[in-house]
C-alpha cells in the first residue's frame, strides 16, 4: 500500500484532457439556446487555461464562494433554504442569474428534514439548535474514543457502520449489531448475517433512512432543477465532487481538534497508521462523487493543516503524506483537485508546492497571494482569496481597490481564478457586485 | 523542580507526571509545584512566539496542566485566593456555538494569573453585560469562528455602551475570519490573531492601568 500514489501516471495528462471535454460538452445540460452553450463553454475554457498553465486565458474567471449569502441576498432564513425546496430553488437562481459569474455555485445546503429523521447529531442547524435565521454548525466531540484506532484501521467501513454511524445518526444505532462483514462468507453465517436486520429495532432504522433518502431525493430533484437552470444559460458548476484529506476526516469529525492534537503526542503511528488507511477510501470517494456530477474538481476542503494548527514538522510527518497521496490518486484518474486551504497557508508553501504541473488548484483563503504566486505559480493554478471581512464591513470603494490589488498580485500572466477567501455570508450586496464587477473588468489579459 | 519544567516545556507529558508526582509524594509544596508549572508555561509561550511552538502544543500543555491540577487541588486546603488578579471575561458571541479558541484562551489567561470567567458559546449581549455588571472584569474578549459573529460582536459592543459600560472595560476579539477591520466595525479595542497574541495584549493592558 505504501507504494500507491506516489507517482504521477504516464497517461494522467490524458486522462485530464478527457474529462475536460466531458465537462465542457456539458451534455445533459439544457441549454437555453446556442449562445447559451458557447457561453458555457468559452467559460469552462477560462477554467481549463488556468489550471493546465499551458496558456494565458483570455481573462479571469471570477468564481466568487457564495456561501449562504444567496440565501440573504433573496431575503429567505437559513430555516427556509434547508426546509423549502421551492424557497431555496428561487434564492439559487436569483442569485446567479442576477450577479453573471463565470460558475455555478451549487449550494451547501442539505435537507433539514433529512436530518432530524435520522436525529443527526454531528450539527446542529437551523430551527434545531441553532436559531431559523443562523447556518448550521458543528459540534465538535470525540464521536472515536482514542483506544479505537485499530478499529478504524483494521476495517474503516466496519467502524463507521458499528461505530461511528450509531453516534452520530440517532435513528441507527441498530447498526452496532450488524456483523463484520467480511465474516460471512460460509452458508452457516447467513443466519448471523440475516438475524440483527429482522429485529423491530433495527426494521425502525431501515424505514428512517428509507424516508431520509425518499426527503433527499425531493430535495435533488430541487437541485438539480435549478443547477440545469443555471447551467443551462452558460454557467457551468465551479466544483463536483467531494473529499478530504484523511487527517481532516480524523480531526474534524472523529477525533475532534483537540483528541487529534493530543494524539500527535501521544499515539503518534496509530494517527499515521490511520491516514494511511484512509487514504485509498479517500480518492475512491473523490473519484466517484466527481463521477456522478460528471465533473472534474473534487472540492477539498483542507482544516488542520493550518499556519498554526500544526508545526512544520507535524505537517509533514502527520498531514501531507497522505493528502499529497490523495491529490495523486485523483491527479492520476484524470481529476483536479481543488484544494482549499482554509485559514492561512504562508508557512506551507514549499512544501505543497510538491504537486504535478497543471493539475490542481490551489484556493487559498488567508495567505498571502502575492508569496503564493511565487511559490506555486509556476506548478498550480492559485485561486482565492477576496477577504469576506472586507465584503462584510468595507465600502465598495475599498472593494474596488483591493480588487484590483489582488490580481496585480495573483492574475499575472494566468494561472489565477479569482474568488473569496471563503463563503460570502454577510457580505454587503452591493461590495459583492462592485468585486464581480471590477474583477470582471480588470482581469482582461492583454493579448 | 527544574526537571519538571523542562518536561512540561519539551511536551514529555509521561515524565512531566511523573515528575509532578514524585515531588508531591517527597513532600513538596503544591504552591512551589504550580509556581513552577507557570514558569513552564512561560516557556511554551515564548517559543510558541518565537514560532516554534503551535496550536498542539498549547493543547499539550493544558492537558498536563490540567493534570498536575487534579493532583494538587486535593492537597491545596485555603481557597484559591483570588485577590488582586485581573479579570477578564469571555465567551462566544450570539450565534456561533465553536468554543475550542475560546477554550484555550481562558486556559491561557488562567495560567498566566487572570481571573478568568467563561459564560460559554452562543451568548446574547445581555448575557455579557449581565456578566458585566457582576463579575467587573477589566477586560472582555469576544470570540466568533463564523462571519456572522462580526455583527453579533457590534451589537454587544452598542450593548455594553448602552448599559454605560464601555469605558469600564476594554474588549478584545479574535477567530475564525476576525481582523483589524472587523475590529473597527465592531468597536472593540483590539484583534488578537492567536491565543498567546491576546494574552499579551490582556497583559500589555494591565499592566498600563
Amino acid at each position: 500500500m505504501k507504494q500507491r500514489f506516489m507517482e504521477l501516471a504516464p497517461d494522467a495528462e490524458q486522462k485530464q484532457e478527457e474529462r475536460f471535454n466531458i465537462w465542457r460538452a456539458g451534455e445533459g445540460i439544457p441549454f437555453a439556446d446556442a449562445d447559451a452553450k458557447a457561453a458555457y463553454q468559452d467559460r469552462v475554457t477560462l477554467i481549463k487555461d488556468a489550471v493546465q498553465l499551458k496558456k494565458k486565458p483570455s481573462r479571469i474567471a471570477v468564481c466568487p464562494s457564495a456561501g449562504f449569502f444567496p440565501m440573504q441576498y433573496a431575503g429567505i432564513s437559513m430555516y427556509d433554504a434547508m426546509y423549502d425546496y421551492g424557497a431555496l430553488k428561487k434564492a439559487v437562481e436569483k442569485y446567479h442569474l442576477d450577479l453573471e459569474l463565470d460558475a455555478y455555485n451549487a449550494p451547501t445546503m442539505v435537507p433539514g428534514k433529512a436530518l432530524e429523521i435520522l436525529d443527526y447529531k454531528l450539527y446542529q442547524w437551523p430551527g434545531h439548535g441553532v436559531a431559523k435565521e443562523r447556518e448550521y454548525q458543528f459540534v465538535e466531540d470525540e464521536y472515536m474514543k482514542v483506544g479505537e484506532y485499530y478499529d478504524l484501521i483494521d476495517d474503516p467501513t466496519a467502524f463507521f457502520l458499528n461505530r461511528f454511524f450509531p453516534r452520530i445518526f440517532g435513528a441507527l444505532k441498530p447498526f452496532e449489531t450488524i456483523p463484520v462483514l467480511p465474516g460471512i462468507n460460509e452458508i452457516l453465517l447467513v443466519p448471523p448475517f440475516a438475524r440483527p436486520f429482522g429485529t423491530e429495532p433495527m426494521k425502525k432504522a431501515l424505514t428512517a433512512l428509507t424516508q431520509a433518502g425518499e426527503e433527499t431525493l425531493g430535495f435533488l430533484a430541487a437541485l438539480g432543477e435549478v443547477g440545469g437552470k443555471v447551467m443551462g444559460r452558460g454557467f457551468p458548476a465551479f466544483s463536483g465532487g467531494f473529499t478530504k484529506a484523511p487527517f481532516d476526516v480524523i480531526g474534524d469529525s472523529l477525533r475532534g481538534t483537540r483528541g487529534i492534537m493530543l494524539d500527535m503526542f501521544r499515539c503518534p503511528d496509530e494517527l499515521k497508521e490511520a491516514c494511511e488507511r484512509l487514504t485509498p477510501i479517500m480518492v475512491k470517494y473523490g473519484v466517484n462523487s466527481c463521477r456522478a456530477f460528471g465533473h472534474i474538481m473534487p472540492f477539498i476542503p483542507l482544516h488542520k493543516g493550518a499556519d498554526g494548527f500544526l508545526s512544520d514538522e507535524q505537517f509533514q510527518t502527520f498531514y501531507w503524506p497522505t493528502l499529497r497521496k490523495v491529490i495523486t490518486g485523483l491527479v492520476n484518474e484524470g481529476f483536479v483537485p481543488q484544494l482549499f486551504a482554509e485559514g492561512g497557508y504562508n508557512q506551507r508553501l514549499d512544501v505543497i508546492s510538491d504537486v504535478p504541473k497543471g493539475k490542481v488548484v490551489w484556493w487559498f483563503d488567508r495567505t498571502d497571494m502575492k508569496k503564493a504566486k511565487e511559490k506555486l505559480g509556476h506548478v498550480a493554478c492559485i485561486a482565492g482569496n477576496f477577504p469576506v471581512d472586507l465584503l462584510i464591513t468595507g465600502k465598495p470603494d475599498e472593494i474596488r481597490a483591493n480588487c484590483k490589488q489582488l490580481i496585480e498580485s495573483a492574475g499575472k500572466d494566468g494561472g489565477y481564478i479569482f474568488t473569496t477567501g471563503a463563503g460570502m455570508q454577510g457580505a454587503k450586496p452591493a461590495n459583492v457586485k462592485a468585486m464581480v464587477q471590477v474583477a470582471k473588468e480588470y482581469g482582461i489579459y492583454q493579448k | 523542580m527544574e526537571e519538571l519544567i523542562k518536561a512540561l516545556i519539551e511536551m514529555q507529558e509521561a515524565e512531566a507526571i511523573r515528575k509532578a508526582k514524585e515531588l508531591l509524594d517527597k513532600g513538596t509544596d503544591p504552591v512551589k509545584l504550580l509556581e513552577a508549572c507557570s514558569t513552564a508555561m512561560e516557556g511554551v509561550g515564548s517559543r510558541f512566539e518565537k514560532g516554534e511552538y503551535f496550536l498542539p502544543h498549547l493543547m499539550m500543555a493544558g492537558e498536563m496542566l490540567r493534570q498536575i491540577s487534579d493532583m494538587i487541588k486535593p492537597l491545596i486546603k485555603e481557597e484559591k485566593s483570588s485577590k488582586g488578579k485581573s479579570k477578564y471575561l469571555i465567551g462566544t458571541v450570539k450565534g456561533d456555538i465553536h468554543d475550542i479558541g475560546k477554550n484555550i484562551v481562558t486556559f491561557l489567561l488562567d495560567a498566566n494569573g487572570f481571573e478568568v470567567k467563561d459564560i460559554g458559546i452562543d451568548q446574547p449581549p445581555e448575557n455579557f453585560v449581565e456578566g458585566i455588571k457582576e463579575f467587573q472584569p477589566q477586560i472582555v474578549g469576544m470570540s466568533g469562528l463564523l462571519t456572522l459573529a462580526f455583527d453579533s460582536m457590534k451589537e454587544t459592543v452598542q450593548a455594553i455602551k448602552d448599559a454605560g459600560l464601555r469605558d469600564k472595560v476594554r474588549i478584545m476579539i479574535g477567530g475564525g475570519q476576525c481582523s483589524e477591520q472587523v475590529k473597527e466595525y465592531a468597536g472593540a479595542d483590539a484583534y488578537a490573531p492567536d491565543a498567546i497574541a491576546g494574552v499579551k495584549i490582556a497583559k500589555q493592558w494591565i499592566g498600563g492601568k
